[in-house]
């Protein structure tokens, strides 16, 4: 019994594996907000003349605005002067023109972290765009994708080589002033992703940026901007960490997806952003906004997200469905443990006729944990023959979670059909004990049946993050049972 | 053939919720041997396979359990799996999303993770699994259905035996799997059991009904009553009980 003993306390003490400090020298600047701020963080990365205006209108509609109350989520007050809005490795000046030339200790971070970024990725055929705090550091992939002429790089780059593109699609979807977080992010957003599938082209890779939050008392604020044109296809990768750390740290993220005429963008993140210790000590605020724009007849958006991390989750990836025949996914894990918060889901806006959507969201809640599924359906007076298919399933863990439902329907349209399902369940003691005395432990056992319930929105998840996605599952859920 | 006593209850009692349900239970089951164990409602049948199998709430106030010279209740659930004990539930539940191949699969290995065996691999279970799916007559498209989940009566039945089969136990105890079945269905699992029948192996059959004992033909027959084995014999006694009832049995345990 002696090795399965230490395996049970390494087991315990594996809880979040990705909370290591890269020790780096940091371009930090002070903490604190003002429109000085803002004109610094556009200066340091030599952003045209629009885009530091761009930036300043947002900064100034932020002012007039009051942070949202109306999630199921409940923390302290952040005090957005005591954040400093742009954290860098140093160096960017003579900034690394290929893989060889990035700070080793960087590519360790990776290394610790699972990303195959290196000669790794040409093995998984990943191309990787890593940010890391602030900046975007390596893409890896670039010249086999210019090939067929996607462009995959770090926004700011974008900005730099490509602003016409940028200044086209940028704000288009998440107008700077669409809420209060997306405004702030507007205002100082430091880098992301940017990519173009140009006309007709089936991007030959999955593309896959990795974010983490290294750098104390700063904000992360990624931008990222996916423009798939016409009868184009891309399939695109998002994973997040962050350190442990005691404080609560800020991550306010926009997303914008556009997919012109017939064209298809499936969008997967895989968040396990730091969640705070069992006691709600810590962990990161993940308050993003994360849209796509279905702007073409036939084009398909398909979210799929798996959310282990963080002490606050408030996201809702959604879909504006506005060409003709258009079709809106969102497959959903969310979990919560400890004392975790989660308020998720999703928005279908059916303008065009003919427009689909389907949600799918599983929520498991364990410990103390809060779980929300917050979702709206809206089908337009233009959306003839509209139709969505909802169904909602909740996993309890334990007694002292929380699972809610806030579902909205808004059909202005009466040849539209809208179904909504949702289910509340709870792991059986029955359950457990027929998985045990087939030779399973309750852990095991646990994250089988957790991995059942989960099973439509994991097999809709590309291979490697499948993988991960339930290892993940299994390391958030550690402890919730017993 | 010598009794190694694989299994050796001795003096067991056990509550429920501070209700008595075993009182002095005694039991000795050798290798190659198959017990059935009658009795009316309530005498402790079902306690009886719940507790060697370790579930919660069933607490032991007395008695020991020693099972392969091992203290059986100082065990997880799971470690006496892995010892090779095997329960086949009277209502098997339902997992929803659990594939049935998945769970064989997570148990084979537990099994062999135990025993320092290697993991068995997509191909090799596989090859494992399919002539006892045949033997019990089921389709191939019930390994993708998720466990139990709108399995009729007989198949859930059916679903313990081929688990049992696969994970071919030391001792397996077998808990009213007879009830609810018909003919046909019965016969298929009847099979099924004498298929593990060997000499390293032992089995135990909870029942109500003589029907399964002709088909599966125990060499000891037990009638419990009251938490405790008040009568034991050959498969002639499930035949008199069959025909008189336990009335009869109660009657001279009592006058003991």
């Amino acid at each position: 019994m002696s090795t399965q003993s230490k395996e049970l306390s390494e087991l315990i003490e594996k809880k979040y594996q990705h909370g290591f400090v890269t020790d780096i020298e940091q371009d930090l600047i002070p903490p604190g907000l003002d429109e000085d701020i803002v004109r610094l963080i556009s200066q340091k990365k030599g952003e045209p003349e629009f885009l530091t205006e761009w930036r300043l209108k947002a900064y100034r509609h932020w002012l007039t605005m009051a942070e949202p109350e109306w999630s199921h989520v409940h923390y302290t007050p952040i005090d957005y002067q005591s954040i400093s809005y742009f954290a860098s490795p140093k160096n960017q000046d003579d900034a690394p023109k290929s893989l060889d030339e990035v700070d080793p200790k960087l590519l360790e971070t990776y290394e610790k972290l699972g990303i195959p970024l290196h000669e790794r990725a040409k093995l998984a055929g990943v191309a990787v765009d890593a940010v890391f705090d602030s900046v975007s550091v390596a893409t890896t992939f670039k010249e086999k994708l210019a090939d067929v002429g996607v462009i995959f790089c770090s926004f700011s780059e974008a900005v730099r080589n490509h602003p016409a593109l940028v200044k086209q699609y940028l704000g288009t979807v998440v107008p700077q002033r669409d809420n209060f977080f997306a405004a702030l992010n507007s205002a100082v957003f430091s880098d992301g992703s940017f990519v173009y599938i140009p006309k007709g082209v089936r991007c030959p890779m999955e593309l896959s940026t990795y974010f983490r939050i290294n750098a104390a008392n700063t904000g992360q604020f990624e931008r990222t901007l996916i423009i798939a044109d016409e009868g184009s296809h891309v399939s695109y990768l998002e994973g997040c960490t962050a350190p442990m750390r005691d404080e609560n740290q800020l991550h306010a993220a926009v997303v914008e997806l556009v997919a012109l005429k017939d064209a298809e963008i499936k969008y997967s993140t895989v968040q396990n952003w730091y969640p705070g210790d069992e006691h709600g000590v810590g962990g990161i605020y993940n308050f993003v906004t994360k849209r796509g724009d279905c702007r073409g007849a036939n084009s398909k958006i398909s979210w799929t997200q798996v959310e282990t991390g963080s002490a606050i989750t408030w996201k809702y990836p959604s879909c504006i469905l506005r060409g003709e025949n258009s079709i809106g996914e969102f497959y959903s894990v969310a979990v919560t443990n400890n004392y975790q918060q989660a308020d998720t889901g999703t928005k279908m806006i059916h303008i065009g006729p003919n427009t689909r959507s389907t949600i799918i969201s599983k929520g498991i809640s364990a410990g103390k944990a809060e779980n929300s599924y917050r979702g709206l359906v809206r089908i337009m007076p233009s959306a003839r023959g509209a139709r969505n298919y909802t169904q909602c399933d909740s996993l309890l863990i334990g007694d002292q979670c929380g699972a809610h439902t806030f579902p909205y329907v808004e059909a202005r349209e009466c040849s539209a059909r809208v179904e909504h399902e949702a289910t509340t369940s709870k792991i059986s003691e029955d359950q457990l004990f027929y998985c045990r005395q087939r030779g399973l432990t309750e852990e095991d056992a646990v994250n089988m049946i957790v991995n059942g319930f989960c099973r439509e929105v994991f097999k809709k998840l590309p291979m490697e993050f499948a993988v991960e996605a339930q290892a993940l599952l299994n390391v958030s859920l550690e402890g919730a049972v017993g | 053939m010598k009794k190694d006593n694989m299994l050796r209850i001795k003096g067991l009692h056990a509550q429920v919720e501070d209700r008595a349900i075993l009182n002095g239970l005694d039991l000795k089951v050798s290798s190659g041997e198959v017990h059935a164990i009658m009795g009316p409602n309530g005498s402790g049948k079902s306690t009886l396979a719940q507790i060697l199998a370790g579930r919660k709430n069933y607490e032991v106030t007395g008695g020991t359990i020693e099972f392969c010279g091992k203290d059986l209740l100082s065990l997880s659930t799971e470690e006496r799996a892995q010892e090779g004990l095997f329960l086949a539930f009277q209502y098997p539940v339902e997992i929803p999303g659990v594939n049935n191949a998945y769970l064989l699969k997570a148990a084979l290995n537990a099994q062999r993770a135990a025993n320092d065996e290697p993991q068995v691999d997509a191909f090799e279970f596989t090859k494992l699994i399919k002539g006892k799916m045949e033997l019990m007559q089921m389709s191939s498209d019930f390994l993708n259905r998720s466990v139990n989940e709108g399995f009729s009566g007989g198949e859930k039945k059916r679903n313990e035996i081929l688990q049992m089969l696969m994970l071919e136990p030391r001792l397996a105890v077998l808990d009213e799997t007879d009830s609810g079945l018909d003919v046909d269905a019965l016969k298929v699992v009847a099979s099924g059991i004498n298929s593990l029948r060997d000499s390293k192996r032992a089995i135990i059959l909870i029942t109500h009904y003589k029907r399964l004992l002709e088909l599966v033909v125990p060499d000891h027959v037990h009638v419990l009553s009251e938490g405790r084995i008040v009568k034991s014999g050959d498969r002639e006694l499930a035949r008199t009980l069959d025909k008189q009832g336990y009335d009869w049995v109660r009657e001279e345990a009592a006058n003991l």
